[in-house]
């Protein structure tokens, strides 16, 4: 196997800077997660005691849908233009190729919405303390929905009607994730300890990382076919 | 056996009966859509080999 | 070993099983409804109420039963490439949603009276609406994908990466439920079981355990009669019986 860590960099490099040139891939998710969170106040009125208690709720709900919408672009081009089977074919472990194309992915759609949330948790009237926890826990969950939502992905490739689909399968399995989420983010505000939280949110990362790239690699190798 | 004071469930009737009614239906589909379906397909089949006859 | 997965022999096989299959349900659950509806005594808090519990708890277990069946027999599928674990899988979906709507909207009324509201966001019902979910899901993936080699394939994986889930799942909607939950109100109030409750549950049970066999067998001899129509034991089978 030809050096594993030059293609490792390659491909990482390779997939930011295809991405940086669709801009608007990138930005897309990112606006709409501002428009949906702002959605809330518009729907049930600016009160900040109640924008307050749906804070952690809604930010986190807007990522998770964010990133859904997000999906799309982590293999589809690829695969519209063979590159896929080219890296399916490649003498390196696929799980290792996937891996890294979930990297880049994240972090050019997992994390801009990371960075982004503290504005939106003051738009929400989410109390400063919170802040820092919304940001750690984004920090560790949304990995875990571009590592989820690549095995979606990867078994809709291709497919008509393949965005909503994708939603259908993998929202399901987010709920842990949004639970716990979303849950330390309300627990900080309650002063409750959150250790549990984290200590979650890190096991599944950890659960993530260690099987969603490998049945992601068998779900494109069905896909391919 | 008190029939009406059977049927009527302590009250509960309505919620009662919904359930086993349901549940009925959810077992009689079940086997009736299937069973329908056999005959379909077991038509189409027929004309599938018929037209295969034909144009060998 | 090899015989029993050829279609061919399954296809009589599950003809010849379904009759005594059927049978033998009708019977778990005349004995059934009968010890459940006539001879269990009323529930002290519920009273009669809780009679829902015989259709609400065995649909409850099924839908759960017949995902594990969903994702072992996809598992079967992928690793060793046996037709016939791929039609059972596909087959067992559809039932398995159904038992899974059974069981919520039973839960829905049987929660109605007990709680005051159709729906109770409590554990339980909650991990039931995220399993009918995925079984939709899944469903919906199937049918997407023409192919149906790869429909049954990319069915297997995402039947596995559900299944390992679902523990996750459970555990994290009980733990939120736990927090949320005002403490009056808890869990779906499961009686403290009686014998005269007990036996009739496990009759129904077992009545809808035996009931999924003869649905899916069914089901399974649809489907193997289309896939096989190319064969000449399909043809001759269809040619003798008008």
């Amino acid at each position: 196997m030809p050096n594993l860590i030059k293609a490792i960099v390659c491909l990482f490099r390779r997939d930011l800077t295809v991405a940086l040139r669709r801009s608007t891939d990138i930005l897309t998710p990112l606006v709409f997660f501002t428009i949906v969170v702002s959605l809330f106040p518009l729907g049930l009125g600016p009160e900040p005691s109640v924008l307050r208690t749906i804070a952690p709720g809604v930010i986190w709900v807007a990522a998770l849908l964010a990133t859904m919408l997000s999906l799309n672009r982590l293999f589809a081009n690829d695969y519209a233009d063979g590159t896929l089977e080219q890296m399916a074919l490649a003498p390196y472990p696929l799980t290792v190729l996937v891996l890294v194309k979930i990297a880049s992915h994240w972090a050019l759609t997992g994390l801009p919405l990371v960075l982004i949330s503290p504005l939106l948790a003051l738009q929400m009237h989410l109390p400063e303390s919170a802040i820092s926890t919304l940001i750690f826990t984004l920090l560790l969950g949304t990995p875990v929905l571009s590592l989820l939502g690549a095995v979606g992905a990867a078994l809709t490739l291709g497919l008509r009607g393949g965005g909503v689909l994708v939603s259908l399968l993998v929202l399901p399995l987010y709920t842990p994730v949004l639970i716990f989420g979303a849950g330390a983010v309300a627990g900080v505000v309650a002063d409750i300890d959150i250790q549990a939280h984290y200590s979650l949110l890190g096991a599944f990362l950890v659960l993530a990382l260690t099987f969603a790239p490998w049945a992601a690699a068998a779900a494109l190798r069905v896909s391919l076919d | 056996m008190n029939w009406s004071k059977f049927f009527a469930m302590g009250g509960y009737a309505v919620y009662v009966w919904s359930s086993y009614g349901l549940a009925a239906v959810v077992l009689f589909l079940n086997i009736y859509l299937p069973l329908h379906r056999r005959k379909k397909v077991r038509r189409l089949l027929r004309e599938f080999l018929r037209l295969k006859e034909q144009t060998r | 070993m090899h015989k029993y997965a050829s279609p061919k022999f399954f296809y009589s096989l599950a003809g010849r099983m379904t009759p005594w299959l059927g049978g033998v349900t009708a019977l778990l659950l005349l004995s059934g409804l009968y010890l459940g509806l006539f001879v269990a005594p009323p529930d002290y808090q519920q009273g009669e109420s809780y009679r829902i519990m015989f259709i609400h708890v065995p649909a409850a277990w099924m839908s759960m039963f017949v995902y594990m069946l969903m994702a072992g027999s996809g598992a079967v599928a992928l690793v060793w490439n046996i037709k016939l674990a791929e039609i059972f899988a596909s087959c067992s979906a559809p039932i398995g949603a159904s038992f899974t709507f059974l069981a919520l909207v039973t839960g829905s009324l049987w929660g109605k009276p007990m709680w005051g509201t159709w729906w109770v966001w409590d554990a339980r019902l909650t991990s039931e609406l995220i399993l009918f979910f995925l079984y939709i899901g899944y469903m919906a993936l199937e049918a997407s994908i023409d192919d149906p080699r790869r429909a049954a394939r990319a069915s297997a994986i995402l039947a596995l990466v559900g299944v390992v889930n679902i523990p996750v799942i459970h555990f994290s909607v009980q733990w939120w439920n736990t927090l949320h939950q005002p403490a009056s109100v808890s869990k779906m109030g499961v009686p403290t079981i009686a014998t005269s409750m007990l036996i009739p549950l496990l009759l129904m049970a077992l009545a809808f355990t035996v009931y999924f066999f003869v649905a899916v067998l069914i089901r399974m001899r649809n489907d193997i009669l289309e896939r096989e129509r190319h064969t000449g034991w399909v043809a001759q089978m269809l040619e003798s019986k008008p």
